[in-house]
């Protein structure tokens, strides 16, 4: 049975913080708290780059491109607009 | 490549090409957006259209104190509710967790070890054979939780700009990001399994 100090993270706990830690949102004492976790526990190490890893994949996908009739719709538009 | 900026003087004096500019630049970001507010792509493209005229009859309250997209962002949002969004009711469970607690044992390590891929997507997994799998979480996610993770994540909005387009806290802001992260990496986790 592990022994907890009260001072010490558990994972359950450790990987809610990440997405604030990221942001640098934590209390000085939580990021250090998480940092020592992170450096020690290779399973939250994992999740942590994978969290990572996600953030960046998740940025690469674009949106579907604007079709030329929705823009000839727009421009149509802007000169009801303007002329009203 | 001008900038917004300058666009937008243009615009002011009447430049259809300036907002044919405008247009070409944000208007994917837009409807993607407005798809994750309104229920029917009907009502989201109505929607992105009273944006626009929204935009060209508001020129004159642009101050520049934010960037023109959390601008138009969040005339979007405020003309999706008005169009009769009307948020799902989101139910906390998980008592507010993002990692479904049965991973955890009873004292809180991780049941089963999270295994590394991250290698792997740098060497096999690149970003374009991941769209879909990560398209497909996206759907899955609760109405809130997408918006946040979209324009954060995949627009690029800073923290506080996307509260200001949400309306809603910075505290709850990270909570349904990290929810909304954290979902998408279970479905890569599942997906890199698979292959």
């Amino acid at each position: 049975m592990v022994v907890l100090r009260r001072k010490d993270l558990v994972c359950r706990e450790a990987v809610e913080l990440v997405t604030e830690y990221l942001d640098g949102a934590l209390s000085r004492r939580d990021r250090r708290r998480l940092e020592a976790h992170l450096a020690a526990c290779p399973n939250c190490g994992a999740y942590f780059e994978q969290i990572r890893a996600t953030i960046s994949l998740t940025g690469s996908i674009e949106p579907e491109d604007l079709s030329p009739e929705a823009r000839d719709e727009l421009t149509e538009l802007y000169r009801r607009w303007r002329a009203e | 490549m001008e900038t917004d900026v300058e666009l937008l003087a243009r615009l002011r004096d009447g430049d259809e090409h300036a907002f044919v500019m405008l247009v070409e630049r944000y208007q994917p970001s837009m409807v993607r957006l407005a798809r994750s507010m309104v229920p029917s792509p009907a009502v989201a493209e109505e929607v992105v259209q009273d944006t626009w005229m929204g935009v060209v009859r508001g020129l004159e309250r642009f101050e520049g104190r934010s960037s023109f997209k959390t601008w138009l962002f969040r005339i979007l949002a405020n003309r999706a509710r008005t169009a009769g969004w009307h948020e799902q009711r989101q139910t906390r469970g998980n008592r507010g967790r993002a990692v479904d607690p049965s991973r955890f044992a009873a004292g809180g390590q991780w049941a089963e070890p999270v295994e590394p891929w991250v290698e792997e997507s740098d060497d096999r997994m690149d970003a374009a054979e991941w769209a879909p799998v990560l398209r497909a979480a996206l759907d899955e996610l609760p109405q809130r939780q997408r918006q946040v993770v979209l324009l954060r994540d995949l627009e690029g909005l800073s923290g506080s700009e996307v509260c200001a387009v949400l309306d809603i806290s910075a505290g709850n802001q990270r909570i349904l990001l990290h929810r909304a992260r954290n979902h998408l990496r279970e479905r890569v986790d599942a997906a890199v399994g698979r292959s």
